[in-house]
């Protein structure tokens, strides 16, 4: 119990002193997450109301495939692209392997099927008839689709949040192509790992509730976005 | 604009933190593949900012066990290596995965386990019948259980105390570094092998007292191994030979006999540059 008080102290005394590597941290967290979680709402929305939106043999299988994917483990996502990203590898001319932008890469990849997964069935909950009611209005099949997201963006924003959700929180991919490099790749998760094993349970513990409160801001301002949108 | 301010409203959380910090210059970049012991006893952090700062390379430190370390090595994929499995790194030059395997530094491995000590092994001298003892009682044994320097020196003592402990009940594998291992035996209340750095670091949350330590066998050496460039020709020889350089020079040097004693009463590691293997110990 001692413990977790303690570790609570630590936590407010790195907050209000802004100790600088718990800032750094915590920013570069913020960044490669929100990075990754913002490609695959390029991606996941566009690809997950196109399938949505389209009748094609097979279409069933894709949404299976979308929908294991939505529980992808990080892990074996950080497997794959190492070995893809391993200077002998296919992608090694790029030269990435433990940069944030291979944990970016592969919180992409994490996040994609989250965001898509959500997108496909916001889409496909829209009444079949609203789509035949926006296209005989006269509206170009572009902004067809464009009314359709708007209509579907609770569930959407709901997606952003399981996204983002996902990667922040995730360790098993972050740490074996981002390499917890110190001031460059050590993110939330991978220097709670290590200072467990250090045995520094205090500063575990403390940046344990450093990332809480990261994933509940950035939450608490997406359902801001969210439930104003309802109210309207 | 009002129809997309919705998406810009979004998206303002994850765009903020990027005005905040510069993207990082690239650098020289070193990437160094050692044991988990450097990193989780602190020592990197002391030594490798000093490199940094001398010389402007970018250490890139992935902390695995040194058998994940020197198979990183044979693929091509660190520069440089500093490890505690000398065995397997003789094998690893022989091969001719690697050059220049330099002496850096050296301390020893302990026998730890709960302070009422179940297979009363505390005292004994020879690390072989600690095991024997441990085996014959039964009492729980973590093993790394991945092909660290630490989990070869284990299975070494196992060998020669004639012993096969896999599959036993009382043996178990945690696959983790050593400082998660410690943590596990200190929990389950069993005995493990430890490099002495680690354990002095994590002493004060652990429960787990000294046992058995002096044998001759017990002593744990690090060398420092450049990857051999002319196997593969993307390795940073210049940033290896730099780094390794550095790791024996007399800076260095002198910071690792300091290291740890102001925090444990006794430095972590001794160094050894420029010393033979065969007059350690003596």
């Amino acid at each position: 119990m001692d413990l977790i008080l303690d570790g609570i102290k630590k936590a407010f005394w790195l907050l209000i002193t802004f100790d600088p590597d718990v800032m750094g941290i915590t920013l570069l967290s913020l960044q490669i997450s929100g990075t990754a979680t913002l490609v695959s709402l390029l991606i996941g929305i566009s690809t997950g109301t196109a399938i949505a939106l389209s009748q094609f043999p097979g279409k069933r299988f894709i949404v299976s495939l979308v929908n294991t994917g939505m529980g992808l483990p990080p892990v074996v996502v950080g497997l794959f692209v190492t070995i893809f990203l391993w200077r002998s590898g296919p992608l090694g001319f790029l030269g990435i392997l433990y940069t944030p932008t291979a944990m970016i890469l592969a919180q992409t990849v994490i996040a994609t099927p989250i965001v898509m997964g959500i997108s496909l069935a916001a889409i496909q909950h829209l009444p079949p008839k609203l789509k035949l009611q926006i296209l005989a209005l006269g509206a170009t099949r572009l902004q067809m689709v464009w009314i359709l997201i708007k209509e579907a963006k609770l569930p959407l924003l709901a997606g952003v949040m399981a996204g983002f959700g996902g990667v922040i929180s995730e360790v098993g991919a972050s740490i074996m192509v981002g390499g917890n490099i110190k001031g460059y790749s050590r993110v939330l998760t991978t220097a709670t790992v290590m200072e467990t094993s250090r045995g520094n349970f205090d500063i575990a513990i403390a940046l344990g509730i450093i990332l809480l409160l990261l994933a509940y801001f950035i939450n608490l301002i997406l359902t801001q976005i969210q439930q104003r949108e309802r109210s309207r | 604009m009002k129809k997309y301010s919705f998406i810009w409203l979004i998206c303002l959380p994850f765009i903020i933190p990027f005005l905040l910090i510069p993207a990082g210059a690239q650098q020289k970049n070193i990437i160094l593949a050692t044991t988990t012991s450097t990193q989780d006893s602190g020592l990197l952090d002391v030594l490798i900012p000093i490199f940094e700062k001398k010389t402007g390379y970018f250490v890139k430190t992935i902390a695995v066990g040194s058998g994940q370390a020197m198979a990183m090595g044979q693929k091509g994929e660190a520069d440089v290596l500093l490890v505690h499995s000398p065995d397997a790194e003789k094998k690893f030059i022989a091969e001719g995965h690697g050059i220049n395997r330099r002496l850096i530094m050296h301390n020893d491995y302990i026998i730890v386990g709960p302070s009422n000590d179940p297979s009363k092994i505390k005292g004994l001298k020879s690390s072989s019948e600690a095991f024997k003892k441990i085996s014959s009682e039964k009492t729980l044994f973590m093993s790394r259980g991945d092909n660290s320097g630490t989990n070869s020196k284990e299975k070494a003592i196992w060998k020669i105390a004639g012993i096969n402990p896999e599959g036993e009940k009382w043996y178990q594998q945690t696959g983790l570094g050593m400082g998660q291992t410690l943590n596990v035996a200190a929990e389950k209340k069993g005995y493990t092998l430890t490099d002495r750095g680690t354990y002095l670091a994590l002493k004060k949350n652990l429960g787990l007292d000294i046992l058995v330590a002096g044998d001759a066998i017990l002593l744990n050496i690090y060398h420092v191994i450049e990857v051999n460039p002319n196997k593969w020709p993307k390795v940073n020889a210049a940033g290896a030979k730099a780094f390794a350089d550095f790791m024996v020079s007399r800076e260095a040097q002198e910071v690792i006999k300091t290291f740890g004693v102001d925090k444990f009463g006794s430095p972590l590691f001794f160094p050894d540059a420029g010393k033979k293997e065969e007059e350690l110990g003596k």
